[in-house]
């Protein structure tokens, strides 16, 4: 049954952006424009990059087979760049925003923080590249066949749900950190992010050999949601906090009878408020 | 984007390279297009529907090798994963396995790998009694020699072709496309050592959809709706419909239509059409070519003494289309004949000459058959022994009905004298009646190796030979039979150079230089490879060897009205390219005045909107969209579902997990909160 596969490549795919849309953003006004905007923005990095790679593609000779693959590596890494720096770009952009919407607002305070247009641009940008690298697959994985029958491997459609699922992600935690690293003009962060953008883009050439691509890009993921976390005021006693006390598992505790965990949240609680 | 897999985008710049046209690159990844296959189509008549049908978007199936009989209980009874699609070589596709294949719903498709030699034992599709119902034998015209009681025609006539399939069946010629599918399944569809294969399979998708449905009835009252109560209408069949030719030895007025007073015509006539199981395939060089071929050469022979010595009647050629389905182009001539609407009537019709199958002639004896019915003590038969000529010719012993054939729609409108001629005496000698094999190599038309296409349109065959030597038979004996005298007998002599060009270019090639030269310069491009519908090109040919050249420009050969001393009711003008000069690409161009027409074959039982008549052939063809065939690997359930399920956790997982970060978000990060900026 192919639509299976459609379905499932696609809730992997865009499971967790439709969660975060859903829960966070769908709500806010204010944050569904900067999400558009943001997969907008995107989207003009990507024309651009494109055209550049296909102008270099067609003044080039179509047989020389290293020399494609070479203008392909080109592409991908001026690609890179040139998101940044439309991220960079869309930086500025909701910075002097930001400025105007506070001016308007009775209170002179924004509404929104910079940390939040900071997640929600990243979302956008992640939202926007994932439909790029997965629309077209997910059309074709309709059709009866699947992919093999030239050697290539048959997960292909799982594994490249799976890819633009982490480049979701994240693309979502570098908009946190890139925009951190621009309030507090720490240059090495932006770099940073680049270079391990990077990194990632420059592993899917490792592809067919999925071991290589995909273990590596979810561990970066992971490194990248801690210090997205850390960077947007996250911190080991939030979670704890969070965890221990707010949590089904205090329930738990608080039925089994054992007080002094209880005591050291309320405690908590008590200087927090 | 940088999430794609790089070698995609590489595929796409070689084989895609327009981007946005219609190419998506993971399609090449997936499917491989099969594009030199031939289909089986529908068709329709009063009664039945025949042929092969698919589903919509096309039939898959798993792919598996028909070899042995094993292979055969795989498919029908064993075989873990239906359905399957069954590719087989022709020696197979006999009615025995496609019966078998028939009532098993674990089949999808059938596809036939043919290959250049019929299996040794023959092999028709066709009846054993073609066009039993049309003929003259009935039940109140000779019963007893009705439905082949007294001769079987077609002993090896299997009736494949008149079977109705309810999946898809396409052929392949044996080459790449074959060697890929073979390819396909031996790396992935047999499990090692004995136990099941393992998924991903290869397997084919056969997509042939035909719209129209159960008998022609049916089919024309729905194109009716359609025409009636559609913007744009859809019809769903056509009707079998192409051009008899006919020519005329001494120039017919074509205005006049109905009884021709004082004209006796000898008619001589031969089918133009052959079919064979899979659409648009019929070479058809026992069936119809040797005897067209034939008759032109005796044209050609003629008009060596038509000009000084022409014989006191009249000898009309004529050529009948779709005489294989029940006679369309002979039941529309004397439909048109009985209601004055061509230029002679049947009263002026002296007798009837017709050429069968001639090709395959042993040791140079030929057959002539006659109606025992309506058996005249006509001069027929005593004028048809041999002139001095190598063959033999012979009446069957037998009190034997005529063998299927044009002249049978004659009599049944008038008891006229006539005779046909074939190589066989009861049954046909041809074993690939109606089939893929009666082509040039059935016949013997084969050239020493090494010969370019030019030298191999001008060598002199065997078959050749022989038959030009039946087309003089023929020729001298309608002279006779037209009342010409035996003096000038001698000086009608058939070409062998131009039967063998003619066979060459029927059976072969037709683009070759002679070709070329006889068409218009537009109509050149449609030549190639055997043409399969050579209604236009006997037209051009016959144009030539009956024709005149004439002074006239491009302009005026197309209005002749005119200018002196020409007719356009007495003649037809073509415009010809004629010979390439060596030194150009083009001929230069002439007009050719030739006493050639083209009359409708399109049946009678259509204009008077009788569909289901039992008088006249109502056979129709389906209307088709797409045809394509395609072999890919298939995922095996398991993972199917297995994706599935990991897509609905993941995203269960993922709602869960942000409902509850976003419902604590103002307590995990809060520790380095601003005052400035506010967050809620």
């Amino acid at each position: 049954m192919p639509v299976a596969v459609f379905f499932g490549c696609a809730f992997i795919a865009f499971g967790p952006a439709l969660a975060l849309f859903v829960f966070t953003i769908a709500r806010e006004p204010l944050r569904v424009i900067i999400l558009i905007a943001g997969a907008f923005f995107w989207l003009l990095s990507l024309l651009l990059s494109s055209l550049v790679w296909f102008i270099a593609v067609k003044a080039s000779n179509p047989e020389n087979v290293s020399l494609q693959k070479g203008l392909l590596i080109f592409g991908a890494v001026f690609s890179v760049v040139l998101q940044e720096v439309f991220r960079f770009a869309y930086y500025r952009l909701l910075r002097k925003a930001n400025e105007g919407l506070a001016a308007i607002s009775e209170e002179n305070l924004s509404p929104i923080s910079v940390q939040q247009m900071a997640y929600v641009a990243g979302l956008g940008f992640g939202i926007m590249s994932g439909a790029f690298s997965m629309i077209n697959i997910l059309s074709d994985s309709l059709g009866p066949g699947t992919v093999g029958i030239y050697g290539d491997s048959q997960y292909y459609f799982i594994t490249s749900a799976f890819m633009t699922m982490a480049m979701t992600l994240l693309h979502t935690f570098w908009g946190v950190v890139f925009f951190d690293g621009c309030e507090k003009r720490r240059w090495w962060v932006i770099a940073a992010v680049a270079a391990l953008h990077l990194l990632v883009s420059g592993l899917s050439f490792l592809n067919p050999s999925y071991e290589g691509s995909l273990p590596p890009a979810y561990v970066i993921m992971v490194l990248m949601a801690a210090w997205a976390f850390f960077s947007s005021g996250g911190s080991l006693q939030t979670l704890t906090q969070v965890w221990m006390c707010e949590s089904p598992f205090l329930s738990i505790l608080l039925y089994s009878g054992t007080t002094p965990i209880l005591h050291k949240c309320q405690g908590v609680a008590i200087l927090w408020n | 984007s940088e999430s794609g897999q790089p070698s995609l985008l590489l595929t796409c710049l070689h084989i895609c390279p327009l981007p946005g046209v219609g190419c998506s690159s993971v399609q090449q990844k997936i499917y491989v297009q099969l594009n030199k296959t031939f289909p089986c189509v529908r068709l329709l008549n009063a009664t039945h529907q025949i042929g092969c049908q698919s589903s919509v978007s096309g039939d898959t199936g798993v792919l598996h090798v028909l070899e042995t009989e094993t292979d055969l209980d795989w498919v029908l009874s064993s075989g873990p994963n239906p359905p399957y699609v069954v590719l087989m070589v022709a020696e197979h596709f006999n009615r025995s396995t496609m019966m078998k294949l028939k009532g098993s719903a674990r089949v999808a498709g059938v596809a036939v790998v043919i290959s250049k030699a019929g299996p040794a034992q023959g092999f028709s599709p066709h009846h054993s009694c073609p066009n039993q119902n049309s003929g003259v034998y009935s039940d109140s015209y000779g019963p007893e020699l009705a439905g082949c009681n007294v001769t079987v025609w077609n002993p090896l006539g299997n009736s494949l072709s008149y079977e109705d399939f309810r999946f898809p069946i396409f052929s392949l010629h044996e080459g790449e496309e074959a060697d890929v599918i073979r390819k396909c399944f031996l790396d992935h569809n047999r499990g090692v050592n004995g136990s099941d294969p393992a998924y991903p399979l290869c397997a084919m998708q056969l997509a042939s959809h035909m719209y129209a449905v159960k008998d022609t009835a049916t089919c024309m009252r729905r194109n009716d709706i359609q025409s009636r109560f559609s913007i744009s209408p859809e019809f769903v069949c056509d009707a079998l419909a192409d051009y008899n030719v006919w020519s005329s030895l001494k120039p017919l007025n074509n205005s006049g239509k109905g009884h021709l007073d004082g004209e006796s015509v000898v008619i001589a006539a031969t089918r133009l059409d052959s079919r064979s199981f899979f659409w648009n395939e019929a070479p058809g060089g026992e069936s119809a070519v040797g005897g067209f071929v034939t008759l032109l050469a005796a044209a050609q022979a003629l008009r060596a003494v038509v000009e000084d010595h022409p014989p006191s009647q009249n000898i009309l050629f004529t050529f009948f289309q779709g005489e294989t389905f029940d006679y369309i182009g002979s039941s529309r001539m004397v439909y048109d004949m009985e209601n004055g609407k061509f230029v002679i009537d049947l009263d002026n019709i002296h007798s009837l000459v017709e050429i069968g199958q001639v090709a395959l002639h042993r040791n140079g004896q030929l057959w002539l058959h006659s109606d025992p019915v309506s058996r005249r003590n006509s001069s027929v038969r005593s004028e048809s022994t041999a002139l001095n000529l190598s063959l033999s010719v012979a009446e069957p012993d037998v009190s034997q009905p005529l063998p299927p054939s044009s002249f049978q729609r004659f009599l049944r409108a008038r008891p006229i004298p006539g005779v046909v001629l074939t190589d066989h005496m009861s049954a046909f000698s041809n074993r690939y009646y109606e089939s893929l094999y009666d082509d040039a190599e059935y016949l013997n038309v084969s050239y020493p190796s090494g010969l370019s296409p030019e030298e191999q349109l001008e060598y002199v065959t065997d078959t050749a030979k022989t038959l030009a030597e039946v087309a003089t038979l023929v020729a001298r004996s309608l002279y006779k039979q037209a009342g010409g005298l035996d003096d000038h007998l001698s000086s009608i002599n058939a070409d062998p150079k131009i039967v063998t060009q003619m066979l060459y270019g029927f059976l072969v090639q037709s683009n070759n230089s002679w070709f070329r030269s006889l068409v218009s310069p537009d109509i050149v491009k449609n030549l190639g490879d055997p043409v399969k519908m050579p209604t236009w090109l006997v037209q051009y040919v016959l144009a030539n060897f009956t024709g005149t050249l004439r002074n006239l420009t491009q302009t005026q050969c197309k209005n002749p009205e005119d200018l002196e001393g020409e007719s356009k009711d007495l003649y037809s003008y073509f415009w010809v390219q004629g010979p390439v000069p060596p030194n150009s690409t083009q001929g230069e161009g002439y007009c050719v005045r030739a006493p050639v027409r083209l009359v409708k074959a399109h049946s009678p039982a259509f204009e008077l909107h009788q569909y289901s008549s039992r008088d006249y052939s109502t056979w129709t063809e389906s209307r088709w969209k797409q045809i394509q065939a395609r072999i890919f690997l298939v995922a095996s359930r398991d993972l199917e579902m297995l994706t599935l399920g990991v897509g609905v956790a993941v995203l269960l997982v993922s709602l869960v997990v942000t409902y509850f970060i976003n419902s604590k978000a103002d307590l995990l990060f809060s520790s380095s909160r601003e005052t400035t900026s506010t967050a809620y």
